[in-house]
C-alpha cells in the first residue's frame, strides 16, 4: 500500500515548513553528534573560506563556523523550547479558566491580560539582563512569562465558542464536573488554534533570542546564531561566510516554524 | 465613537502603567545585591550613596520604598546615569530626537510601501507578480533586521559605495542649513529601509489578505456590476474596508518596531536611544536603562491606545459595550 501524505502536508508550504521543522530538531538533538567539534575552540586558520574540512568556513580566531552553525541551532531551539512550555501551559489555563467561568473572573483574568499583552518584551529582557547579568536560563523566563497573554486570549475565544455547543451541554448533563469538561470537552477543541500560536511565536522567540545574541547579551557559554552574526560585522568585506551561514540557519528556523503555523492554520479553517 | 468607548480605554491606560512601574521596581529589587549597588553604581562614593539611598526611601518599608519610587518617576527623576555622571532623564531626553526621526520616517514608508505591495499582489492574485511579492515578503519577514542590515551594508554601501554605513552626520563636516539637512537625509536612507522592511513585509502580508476577503463580498459585486474600473473597485471600495486591521497591525507593531531600532542603531552607529540603551545595558548603567524601559514602555501603550481610538473613528461598527 502507497503512504498518502495526511491532507494538511500537501500544500508547498506545508510541505517546506515541516521539513525544516524537523531538520531544526534533529540539528537540536543531534549537535553533538553532527557537529563534533567544540565550536568555541580554535581548530584551524583564521578567516579559512569554505572547504572539504570546514565547510562553513572558519572565523578570525580560527574557530569551525560549521561548528558553531549547528550548536547555535541548537541554543535557538532550547530557548524556543523553553519559552513554549511556559508560554503554553499558562496560556491555556488562563484562557480555558476564562472561557469556562465566564463573568466576573473572565473579567479580572482578561484585564490582567491586556497589561501583559504590551509589555515590550524585548526592552523587557534588555532590563532583566542589565540587572542580572546575560544568561539563558532569565531569557527563557523573561520571554516565556510574557508570551502566554496573547495565546490566552485565542484560546478564550474558542471555548467561547464551543461552550453552548451540544456536546458540551450533553457532558454537563452527564453530570460530568466543571474541570472534566474544560478538560476533556472544551481544550481538545482549542488546542490546534493554540499550537498555530505557538508555533508563529516560537518564530519570534527565535527572532528575540538571536537579536541579543547579536548585540553581545545572549549567554557568553552558548553559542547563539546571532553572536556569530554580530562577529562577522568587522570582516563582511573579507569573510562572506562568516555573515551567510548564521544568517540563513537562523532564517530556515523562522521561515519553517511560519510555514508551519501557517499549514495548521489553513487546515483547521478549511475545516469549519 | 462615543464618550463612553473614549473613558473605558483611557481608564485601561493606569493600570497597564502601575504594573509596569511594580515590575521594573520588583526586578531592582530582586536583582543580586544591595539595590543601592543597581541604583547608584558600584563606583559612586559614600556621600552619594547616602544621597540616593535617601532619595528612593531605601531605609524605609518596601511599601514606601515603591511609593517614593513612583514618585520620583513621575517627576522623571531617576538620579544620574553612573557612566556619564548627569541625569539620566536628560541624557535620554537628548537621545529622542534621532530615534524619533529613524522610527518615524521608517513606520511612514513601511506603511504606504506595504500598503502598495499587498494592493499590487492582491489584484494580481496567484500570478506571477503575486507568487513573487509573497516568496519575498514571506522570506523577509523571515530575516533578523541585524542581517538585512549587514546585507545593506556589504553591497549598497561597501561595494557599490553609494550610501554612507554609519552615523548621522559625515564626520568634521561643516555644513550648515539645507547642506546639513541633505547630509542628515544621505545618512538615513540604509538604517530607515532595513528598518522599514521587516514592517513592509508584515503589511503588505495583511493588506493583501485583508484585500481578498473583501474582493469576495457583496458589495463588491455591485462595484463590479455596476461598471466601475477594477481599480476603482480597488481602490475606492475594498480597500477602505481591508485598512482597518492594517491599522491595527501598524499600532500594534511599534513596540517590534522599538526593539528593531536598537539593532539598526547598533549596526549603523545612528546615535539614537537604542544605542545607548545598549551601552547602558553593557555598563548595567540601571537609572538609563529603567528610564529608556519606562519610555519605551509609555510609548508602546500610548501607541495602543491611539491606535484603538483611530479604529473606533473609522469603524462607525465599534461601540464598546
Amino acid at each position: 500500500m502507497r503512504w498518502r501524505p495526511p491532507q494538511w502536508l500537501r500544500t508547498p508550504g506545508a510541505v517546506i515548513g515541516t521539513a525544516l521543522t524537523a531538520l531544526v530538531l534533529v540539528v537540536a538533538a543531534l549537535a553533538d553528534v553532527i557537529a563534533t567539534t567544540d565550536p568555541f575552540a580554535t581548530i584551524g586558520p583564521p578567516l579559512t573560506v569554505p572547504t572539504a574540512v570546514f565547510p562553513m568556513g572558519t572565523d578570525d580566531l580560527g574557530r569551525d563556523l560549521f561548528s558553531g552553525v549547528i550548536h547555535g541551532v541548537r541554543t535557538s531551539a532550547l530557548v524556543a523550547l523553553g519559552v513554549g512550555l511556559i508560554a503554553l501551559p499558562l496560556g491555556i489555563l488562563v484562557g480555558g479558566v476564562a472561557g469556562a467561568r465566564g463573568g466576573l473572573v473572565d473579567d479580572l483574568l482578561m484585564r490582567f491580560s491586556e497589561v501583559w499583552q504590551v509589555l515590550p518584551r524585548f526592552f523587557l529582557a534588555l532590563m532583566v539582563i542589565a540587572l542580572f547579568g546575560p544568561g539563558l536560563d532569565r531569557i527563557v523566563l523573561v520571554l516565556g512569562l510574557t508570551s502566554w497573554s496573547l495565546l490566552a486570549r485565542v484560546v478564550r475565544a474558542e471555548i467561547l465558542s464551543v461552550r453552548e455547543r451540544e456536546f458540551v451541554e450533553a457532558a454537563r448533563a452527564g453530570g460530568s464536573s466543571e474541570w472534566r469538561i474544560l478538560w476533556r470537552q472544551m481544550l481538545p477543541h482549542a488546542m490546534p488554534v493554540a499550537i498555530v500560536f505557538v508555533t508563529l511565536l516560537l518564530a519570534q522567540v527565535c527572532l528575540i533570542e538571536s537579536s541579543l545574541g547579536f548585540l553581545g547579551l545572549s549567554d557568553p557559554n552558548a553559542i547563539s546564531l546571532g553572536y556569530l552574526a554580530s562577529q562577522a560585522q568587522r570582516f563582511l568585506r573579507v569573510a562572506w561566510w562568516m555573515w551567510l551561514f548564521p544568517g540563513l540557519a537562523l532564517i530556515a528556523i523562522i521561515v519553517g516554524f511560519n510555514l508551519l503555523g501557517d499549514a495548521i492554520n489553513d487546515r483547521i479553517r478549511g475545516r469549519r | 465613537m462615543t464618550r463612553r468607548y473614549l473613558a473605558r480605554r483611557l481608564l485601561q491606560v493606569p493600570p497597564a502603567a502601575l504594573v509596569i512601574l511594580v515590575g521594573a521596581f520588583l526586578l531592582i529589587h530582586l536583582a543580586p545585591g544591595d539595590p543601592i549597588l543597581a541604583l547608584a553604581g558600584e563606583s559612586g562614593d559614600a556621600a552619594y550613596y547616602a544621597e540616593m539611598r535617601a532619595k528612593f526611601g531605601l531605609d524605609r518599608s518596601l511599601i514606601e520604598q515603591l511609593a517614593v519610587f513612583v514618585g520620583n518617576v513621575v517627576r522623571f527623576d531617576l538620579g544620574d546615569s553612573y557612566v556619564l555622571g548627569r541625569p539620566a532623564a536628560l541624557v535620554i531626553a537628548e537621545r529622542i530626537p534621532a530615534t524619533l526621526l529613524l522610527t518615524g520616517v521608517a513606520l511612514a514608508l513601511a506603511s504606504t510601501v506595504g500598503i502598495a505591495i499587498g494592493l499590487v499582489a492582491a489584484a494580481r492574485v496567484h500570478r506571477r507578480t503575486d507568487v513573487a511579492i509573497n516568496l519575498v515578503t514571506l522570506a523577509l519577514h523571515a530575516t533578523p533586521s541585524f542581517w538585512l542590515a549587514q546585507l545593506a551594508i556589504l553591497t549598497l554601501g561597501l561595494w557599490a559605495g553609494i550610501l554612507p554605513v554609519g552615523g548621522m552626520t559625515t564626520a568634521r563636516s561643516s555644513a550648515t542649513g539645507v547642506a546639513a539637512l541633505l547630509d542628515v537625509a544621505h545618512h538615513l536612507v540604509l538604517p530607515v529601509a532595513v528598518l522599514a522592511a521587516t514592517e513592509v513585509a508584515a503589511i503588505a502580508r495583511l493588506t493583501r489578505t485583508g484585500l481578498l476577503d473583501e474582493l469576495s463580498q457583496d458589495y463588491v459585486r455591485t462595484a463590479r456590476a455596476k461598471g466601475l474600473s477594477e481599480r476603482r473597485v480597488l481602490v475606492r471600495h475594498a480597500l477602505r474596508r481591508a485598512l482597518l486591521p492594517v491599522v491595527t497591525v501598524i499600532g500594534g507593531r511599534v513596540g517590534h518596531l522599538l526593539g528593531g531600532t536598537v539593532l539598526v542603531e547598533a549596526v549603523f552607529g545612528w546615535p539614537g536611544v537604542g544605542r545607548l540603551l545598549l551601552s547602558a545595558v553593557q555598563a548595567r548603567d540601571t537609572p538609563i536603562v529603567l528610564g529608556v524601559f519606562l519610555v519605551i514602555a509609555t510609548t508602546v501603550i500610548v501607541a495602543n491606545v491611539v491606535t484603538d481610538l483611530v479604529y473606533a473613528r473609522l469603524d462607525p461598527r465599534i461601540r464598546y459595550a
